[in-house]
């Protein structure tokens, strides 16, 4: 047994588990307002993250104005993505809609490629320090800043729904659409905000991903993690999917810590969660957290 | 319209004044093809209230929804006549933007957000305005209506139908509107809260001014607080007329307010089960 390795991917799973639950966040988001099941989350991360990287090394802009840019670009991003490709889909089957997003996360794939090529690259350097040491652990500065940047987002939705009036109005819309009208809602717009942060958030996500890792394709694979973490939480709770996220993360280390001990099979960092969303969809098909009579796909 | 029964005073309001509201020969059809309003017209004169009354399937909620533009989100529409509200042409107007002209529909079944707090939906009914300070005064001004909402802190679904029932009046007053169409205040409450609810609604309309249109199954309680009524049936008002004339004709007696007299018991009255419910 190696304890000091086992505690170091139990930290590595809280970080990358909070940002597996920002990203299934902003999914159940779109869910919850609109009933859309976005299957091009991933891209979202992608797009924001290859923006970000060409503002910053072609562009040569500091970080922070790079990634405000970005927040900015992804938001119009998210709302003309509504207004075009979503809002005329309003009302046709939901497995219309689904195919609409599967489309979409296949041309941005493709789309990023072509503009960026198909190769991983690099974000230049960020902070001094590359490493800090916590507790005696070795963690990489970025991670840090990721989970204090996925906590801020949390604390910033947990405002957004409970003290504006938009996010009120965004949960009357998600409770019953015609009860938000008649108080003065107007539905189209609470899609296209909801689409619009919900792109922002991700593109958070890509971004800080990006920074440790490299920007490349592999990004999208974001979007595959969030359904074992927004089917664990409950496909409709917000509070649900942060927890989903936060359990996959550790279920992935905590897998990949046994495999590396003992199993040496060699993957099962990449599939264990997949097993874990197997075995909920037979015991707990709601999930933790979710509403009992929402409609599956 | 010239098929129906005016009792008691003639026409609604003074015609000096335009009433706040004016629906004027309206048809409305749902998907394309179910007629459901044939030519209904009605007048709100501003800071009275009104009685729509008539049985189910009348018609009564679709006018309502007609108004306020809900109509739209249940596949209706508007194809021939006209609504006004203070002067402005209503038709085609989104719902979202007719609350902002004043005009709020309370609907059937209360239809509060169950998973918010009391606090919350009142927020919700204030979603119109920005005024933060004003909104804030309003909350209490609610509060001082409806004392018990106040020690309700927990999520308003578990309110009961009484409750729940202030809660969506209350939430209505945050918008501050100029007209509040009310449905069926009283559906599912028990006798002794269907009279608090209308105490409270005559002194929403003495107190604060408010125009209300009030639809009814109730018709004794929605007579007793209305100054003139209208009574719908298969789309159409058949019979309009003062309060006081209603309340005294003898077929509204007969049909909406029940209680009459022993002799209808009798053997002989069997009768009235085919004399046809109309006035044609």
């Amino acid at each position: 047994m190696d304890f000091s390795l086992l505690l170091q991917l139990t930290l590595n799973g809280l970080i990358v588990g909070a940002l597996y639950g920002v990203v299934a966040m902003s999914f159940v988001l779109i869910y919850k307002a609109s009933q859309v099941v976005n299957f091009a989350q991933g891209e979202f991360l992608l797009v924001g993250a290859w923006v970000c990287w060409w503002f910053l090394t072609d562009w040569q802009l500091p970080f922070w104005m790079g990634f405000l840019f970005t927040l900015a670009f992804m938001t119009l991003f998210g709302l003309v993505l509504q207004v075009v490709v979503l809002r005329p889909l309003i009302g046709e089957p939901v497995i219309s809609v689904i195919m609409a997003t599967i489309g979409l996360g296949i041309f941005f794939q493709a789309l990023m490629k072509w503009i960026f090529g198909v190769f991983a690259k690099p974000f230049p350097p960020i902070f001094a320090t590359e490493r800090v040491s916590v507790l005696g652990l070795e963690v990489q500065t970025v991670y840090l800043l990721s989970l204090a940047i996925s906590l801020l987002i949390m604390l910033g939705f947990a405002w957004f729904f409970t003290a504006s009036k938009h996010g009120l109005a965004m949960r009357a819309t998600a409770f019953d659409q015609q009860v938000a009208q008649s108080l003065g809602v107007s539905v189209p717009r609470v899609f296209a905000m909801s689409w619009a942060i919900s792109a922002v958030v991700s593109s958070v996500a890509g971004v800080v991903v990006g920074v440790v890792n490299g920007v490349s394709s592999a990004l999208s694979f974001y979007g595959i993690k969030v359904f074992p973490a927004v089917i664990l939480g409950g496909l409709d709770s917000i509070l649900g999917a942060v927890l989903g996220g936060i359990i996959v993360g550790l279920l992935e280390n905590w897998a990949h810590y046994l495999d590396s001990q003992w199993l040496n099979w060699g993957n099962m960092f990449q599939i264990a969660p997949f097993y874990a969303l197997v075995l909920i969809l037979l015991l707990k098909p709601y999930g933790l957290f979710g509403t009992k009579n929402i409609e599956r796909v | 319209m010239s098929e129906a029964t005016t009792l008691g005073r003639q026409a609604p309001p003074s015609p000096a004044e335009p009433p706040l509201l004016e629906v004027n020969n309206i048809e409305v059809v749902y998907h394309d093809v179910i007629l459901v309003l044939r030519g209904l017209s009605l007048a709100v004169p501003k800071g009275k209230i009104v009685a729509l009354l008539g049985a189910n399937g009348a018609g009564k909620s679709t006018t309502l929804k007609a108004i306020s533009g809900l109509l739209k989100t249940e596949e209706g529409e508007v194809t021939r006549g006209e609504i006004r509200f203070a002067g402005e042409r209503l038709n085609g107007i989104e719902a979202h933007q007719i609350v902002r002209k004043g005009i709020f529909q309370v609907m059937e079944g209360r239809r509060i957000v169950a998973d918010m707090t009391c606090l919350e939906n009142l927020r919700l009914g204030a979603f119109t305005r920005s005024d933060t300070a004003g909104v804030k005064r309003d909350i209490e001004m609610v509060y001082s209506y409806f004392p018990r909402l106040k020690e309700r802190t927990g999520l308003a679904g578990y309110l009961s139908g009484g409750e729940q029932q202030m809660l969506a009046i209350g939430r209505a007053l945050m918008a501050r509107p100029k007209l509040i169409l009310m449905d069926e205040p009283s559906m599912g409450l028990s006798p002794l809260l269907v009279k608090e609810v209308f105490g409270i609604i005559r002194r929403l309309n003495q107190d604060l001014g408010i125009t209300i249109l009030l639809v009814e199954q109730n018709a004794r309680m929605a007579l007793s607080v209305a100054s003139y009524g209208y009574v719908m049936e298969q789309g159409k008002v058949v019979l309009d007329g003062t309060a006081e004339a209603l309340a005294s004709n003898e077929d509204v007696k007969e049909f909406y307010l029940g209680g009459h007299g022993a002799e209808r018991k009798s053997f002989r009255n069997l009768k009235s089960y085919k004399r046809r419910k109309r006035w044609l």
